[in-house]
């Protein structure tokens, strides 16, 4: 019996709550329209237990489903009365999360089995560009220190600008920028590095925008490239 | 007409990206759409009958010519390529997104009863899914939406293109009854 628990258990590893209830439904073949909840409510928490002795760090994410399905069962065990409840079953509460969830992994399933580009099929040059032919002549991608490089002429020609940094109000967060920086792009595509920073000449703006390119580049919103004739920095939106 | 046709086949052996018909119309001079579209359904019939190594294909709101999958354990021994093998737990949240864009991280989470951040994270480095912008309540959210690479993956020729998925009352055939 033991042996057995621990079989299923190695072959599937529960991501989440939904995903431990959808493997209880199957295999005690409950009709989810109709679920036993004393039943399930058992089973869900005995493998909790099972999972606490060989000491897996349960989420909170399956405390938060336990506590749901003993209020669920608690809630059926209460006689009903008057007609305010409406007769709702308690268990739609997880219910309907239930149907999303299978509902998506059917779709997941039907994704999957899709003739799959570089999996099933090929075309004939895969080792495509993201950036295809440029505006201005040959590409190459930038690495962190020709950023870097380029950050610091920009800062450079702020302090010949000026030589003491004047305090400033209203100070603008990496993700203001960053949201700014989107429509910038939606509405051009593709733009150098130096015009993003030519507007403004406040060094913490330029720190700020810099930080909300790095941002942006970690997030996959942009890919950045070099000219290899003019050292020209574009930065590509996606 | 034939020579229409012949110039898209060309064009569509050399583009690196699947072609629109827009984009083979502003190749071509050509106004009529109409013409363009025959020329591309001849080929795709053409290709059908062949039953070559490859054929046309509608993908990402273009055509591309594509391998059939009959050949993929050969071209593999050829090109070796970097597999896209998705986790169990990828395609949920992918399929989640695809179905259900724009849409925000915390509505993932709902759905799918866990935390996504590492998987959201790796399907942007792969370019299947893109911050779309942001969603104007409180904490101002990033919203996700889908790439047109992952049309191009998935084989999908826009995102009305998605198979529907299961409904959960035949699901529930799958899954044997209780016994009476």
């Amino acid at each position: 019996m033991k042996e057995d628990v621990y079989k299923v258990q190695i072959e599937n590893i529960f991501e989440g709550p939904m995903d431990l209830l959808v493997h209880l439904i199957k295999k005690h073949e409950m009709d989810i329209y109709d679920i036993p909840i004393a039943l399930i409510t058992e089973q869900y928490l005995k493998y909790l237990e099972w999972m606490k002795s060989i000491n897996i760090d349960i989420a909170g994410d399956f405390i938060l489903m336990a506590s749901t399905l003993t209020k669920i069962k608690s809630k059926m065990l209460l006689p009903v009365h008057g007609e305010e409840d409406e007769d709702e079953d308690p268990r739609l509460e997880i219910v309907k999360p239930l149907e999303e969830y299978l509902r998506i992994r059917s779709a997941a399933d039907k994704l999957a089995s899709r003739n799959l580009l570089g999996e099933d099929t090929f075309v004939r040059n895969p080792h495509q560009e993201n950036f295809s032919a440029d505006q201005d002549g040959e590409i190459i991608k930038v690495g962190l220190f020709e950023l870097i490089d380029a950050f610091q002429k920009i800062l450079e020609r702020i302090s010949a600008q000026r030589g003491v940094d004047i305090l400033t109000a209203d100070t603008i967060s990496v993700r203001d920028r960053i949201a700014q920086l989107i429509d910038t792009f939606e509405t051009k595509k593709s733009v150098t590095f130096n015009e993003l920073f030519s507007s403004n000449v406040d060094k913490s703006e330029v720190v700020v925008t810099f930080l909300a390119i790095l941002e942006m580049v970690r997030l996959s919103l942009i890919t950045i490239a070099q000219n290899i004739q003019t050292g020209t920095i574009r930065l590509f939106y996606l | 007409m034939e020579q229409i046709k012949n110039i898209i086949e060309s064009l569509l052996l050399v583009a690196d990206e699947p072609l629109s018909v827009d984009r083979i119309r502003s190749i071509l001079d050509q106004p009529e759409k109409k013409e363009i579209k025959k020329a591309l359904e001849e080929l795709m019939s053409e290709y059908e009958n062949r039953k070559g190594g490859f054929f046309l294909r509608e993908v990402a709101g273009g055509y591309q010519f594509r391998t059939r999958p009959e050949y993929r354990e050969w071209i593999k021994r050829l090109i070796q390529p970097k597999p896209i093998r998705l986790s169990k737990a990828a395609l949920e949240t992918l399929a989640i997104i695809a179905y259900k864009q724009p849409i925000i991280r915390n509505d993932i989470e709902h759905i799918r009863g866990v935390n996504c951040g590492g998987i959201l994270r790796m399907l942007l480095e792969r370019k299947l899914v893109r911050v779309l912008g942001r969603k104007a309540i409180p904490g101002r959210p990033l919203v996700y939406a889908t790439t047109k690479q992952f049309l191009e993956v998935f084989e999908l020729k826009n995102l009305e293109d998605l198979p529907t998925p299961q409904e959960i009352k035949e699901l529930d055939d799958s899954v044997p009854k209780n016994r009476d």
